[in-house]
């Protein structure tokens, strides 16, 4: 899961990672109300969406008076921002954070993240800030400093200080600088994060160090042991449609393709888009009703399939392990009887009991497609999208 | 020959009387495996499935010489329940719990390092669906009756497109020595490598067909291993090619977010390092079919 920048800051914060003031607001005049509460002559307007690189979309703006803090907040609420981590269809600001600016000497980038390959958490750190890390990675590599953070004891102070002394900062600014990485490794710990990432962390003439951006991901599986952090879901900025399916526990992911997907298993619904895709069509969606594939799921979820307009065929392929085929049958059946199905229909099902399946598929007098193999159903459903001709609407 | 249980092996059920543990135990059960008791917290002396209940891990091994459990243990206590089987001296645990927090399983395999190599537990899953050594013993949740006797090391990510394997090998009249699920989480206990390492060492594996999906670097790390250890052919697919990067493909593992996490790069990868690719997830059973035939073993560099 995702939060807002603000939201990441005020988290860091309670661990003890200076940022600068500031406050969010709804609307131009909140905005230039804060503005004048938090004091100083310079403020960032900044749109808060899930998403880096705003800066480059035009999602912040660096006003001097109250009258361009108020155009600045009129302009960003409501707009669509197109980044380059949003996709084309980019996301809506609908909160604004109002903070102080000040002039700062250096930015820093410093980031956090569970490494999957060597099992542990991985601090990273580089003089090049402002930058994106897999730019720096690119171009310099050999600014990039790390450190692995053994998970028995934690970070330590002079891994820290490693870091920030390679990073070329001065006494004053390395005591704070060790502050704020063990500060954001104690929220990363704590809070069950999967990534911290201050980008960037700037350095003012007076040898403060602040974290002018921040951003957190969440492990969504440690979600129940952090109710504070899980209150901070913003369901606005993800697609609406894989909202619907968290409702019903389904697992789902808009694609571009034409062939809708209701399989279940992770494994086997990437394995059969990748065969559909070899038999020449391209999948609709990613969807996993997993294990239980009872009616009501199976009915949840064609209707969120067919929720996408370019669908011009369904596939639905179950492999029964525990559960029975002739029972999953029977679940389709009525789940095609509940669900307004106007798209050709192929079933392949598998497993256990999946003679006595296929025949009750087959007495339903449904039209449905059944299919035996794998690769035969995805030949059937790329050949149904083919000639499928939609009624006018 | 098996890898990691047979028809000997004696089996604990962590979260023997809950509803999951209680089905699964008496699948396990009628499928052939010994399970000799389980544990479950404040409800020892009891007796489940006719079977002894136990209170404690340690206090169960005891008194019934297991060296093996399965855990049905809900996510927020399965870290707690794989440590207290490593502490108890059991020598494998298989983690079927979907949700386990992915620093608890960075702190469990800490926790399992600091035993001597010599007693220090393996790990299979979590998210999985198990083991099975066809004919002897099931230690998961999979449908016994689609694996068929035979010589085919089976090690897949995904619970259900293992089943998809193994029923397309029995649909060609093979079988299958043991079947390994290592689960779709980004840690697992363990890995394709630590199994193929195995399969390498039974007689009677003949070939192995190695599942993979979409992130993370252990396709391309057992990859490596097989071009300069394995002398048995190995059968590599990769599930995936479709998905975006950055999404995660329900799995918590299944997601591209680096350099060699996509299925096209790490299926290249096999091919380099002389794996057999199937071309597709329907032709997962033909292409093991094919690689027997061959019957060369592979040249170990």
């Amino acid at each position: 899961m995702d939060i807002h920048e603000y939201q990441a800051k005020e988290l860091l914060s309670n661990f003890g990672v200076a940022i600068p003031r500031g406050a969010v607001a709804y609307s131009p005049d909140q905005a230039v109300y804060s503005a004048t509460e938090l004091g100083g002559w310079h403020w960032a307007v900044k749109a808060q969406i899930h998403s880096g690189a705003r800066g480059k979309a035009g999602g912040i703006k660096l006003c001097k008076t109250y009258r361009e803090v108020h155009d600045a907040a009129k302009e960003l609420l409501g707009k669509k921002l197109v980044t380059n981590q949003t996709g084309a269809e980019g996301k809506i600001v609908q909160k604004l954070y109002i903070e102080l600016a000040e002039p700062f000497e250096r930015e820093i980038y410093l980031g956090f993240v569970l490494d999957r390959k060597i099992e542990r958490i991985r601090v990273i750190a580089s003089a090049q800030g402002g930058m994106e890390i897999e730019e720096i990675a690119k171009t310099s590599p050999n600014a990039i400093r790390q450190e692995i953070v053994e998970p028995a004891v934690g970070l330590q102070g002079f891994q820290a200080r490693e870091l920030a002394f390679g990073l070329g900062l001065n006494i004053k600014q390395v005591a704070r600088a060790v502050k704020t990485m063990m500060g954001a490794y104690r929220a990363f710990r704590d809070l069950d994060a999967t990534m911290v990432e201050i980008n960037p962390l700037v350095v003012t003439k007076d040898d403060r160090v602040l974290a002018l951006d921040a951003k957190m991901s969440f492990d969504d599986n440690a979600l129940f042991r952090h109710p504070n952090v899980a209150e901070m879901r913003d369901p606005a900025q993800e697609d609406p449609r894989e909202v619907q399916a968290a409702e019903h526990n389904l697992s789902y992911i808009g694609l571009e393709g034409e062939i809708g997907c209701v399989i279940n298993g992770a494994g086997l619904a990437m394995a059969t888009m990748d065969t559909i895709k070899y038999a020449g069509g391209t999948p609709a969606n990613f969807l996993d009703v997993g294990g239980g594939a009872s009616p009501e799921r199976i009915a949840a979820a064609l209707q969120l399939v067919l929720t996408d307009r370019n669908v011009r065929a369904i596939l639905v392929n179950i492999f029964a392990g525990i559960n029975r085929c002739d029972w999953v049958a029977k679940g389709i059946v009525q789940a095609y009887h509940d669900v307004n199905i106007k798209v050709p229909f192929v079933v392949r099902l598998a497993g256990t009991h999946v003679d006595e399946g296929r025949k009750i598929l087959r007495e339903s007098k449904l039209p449905l497609i059944v299919a035996e193999t794998l690769l035969e159903a995805a030949q059937k459903v790329v050949a149904a999208a083919k000639s499928f001709k939609p009624l006018p609407a | 020959m098996s890898i990691l249980i047979d028809e000997n092996t004696r089996v604990l059920v962590q979260g023997f009387t809950g509803d999951k543990g209680t089905f699964h135990a008496k699948e396990m059960i009628d499928y052939g495996t010994k399970v000799v008791g389980g544990v479950t917290p404040g409800k020892g002396g009891m007796t489940h499935l006719g079977l002894p209940v136990f209170n404690t891990v340690k206090e169960a091994v005891t008194q019934t010489g297991a060296t093996t459990s399965i855990t049905f243990v809900p996510p927020a206590f399965c870290m707690d329940s794989i440590m207290e089987a490593a502490d108890a001296g059991i020598r494998l645990v298989c983690s079927i719990t979907d949700g386990i927090p992915a620093q608890d399983m960075m702190r469990v395999k800490r926790y399992l390092r600091r035993y001597p190599k010599e007693r220090r537990t393996l790990m299979v899953g979590p998210n999985c669906a198990g083991i099975i050594s066809a004919g002897k013993a099931m230690l998961g949740i999979m449908p016994g009756h689609i694996y068929q006797r035979g010589t085919v090391g089976i090690v897949s990510r995904s619970g259900t497109l293992g089943y998809e394997a193994a029923s397309q090998l029995k649909a060609l009249g093979l079988g299958v020595t043991t079947s390994v699920g290592i689960g779709g989480d980004p840690i697992n206990g363990s890995s394709f490598l630590d199994h193929l390492v195995l399969f390498e060492q039974d007689d009677e594996t003949k070939a192995v067909l190695m599942i993979g999906e979409i992130g993370g670097p252990q396709e391309a790390e057992a990859a490596k291993w097989v071009k300069e250890n394995m002398s048995k052919p190995v059968v590599g697919y990769v599930a995936g090619l479709t998905a975006p990067k950055g999404r995660r493909m329900g799995h918590a593992g299944a997601i591209i977010s680096a350099t060699g996490d996509s299925a096209a790069e790490k299926s290249e990868i096999m091919k380099n390092y002389g794996l057999t690719v199937a071309p597709s997830a329907s032709e997962l059973g033909s292409c093991v079919a094919e690689v027997l035939k061959k019957k060369t073993s592979r040249k170990v560099s």
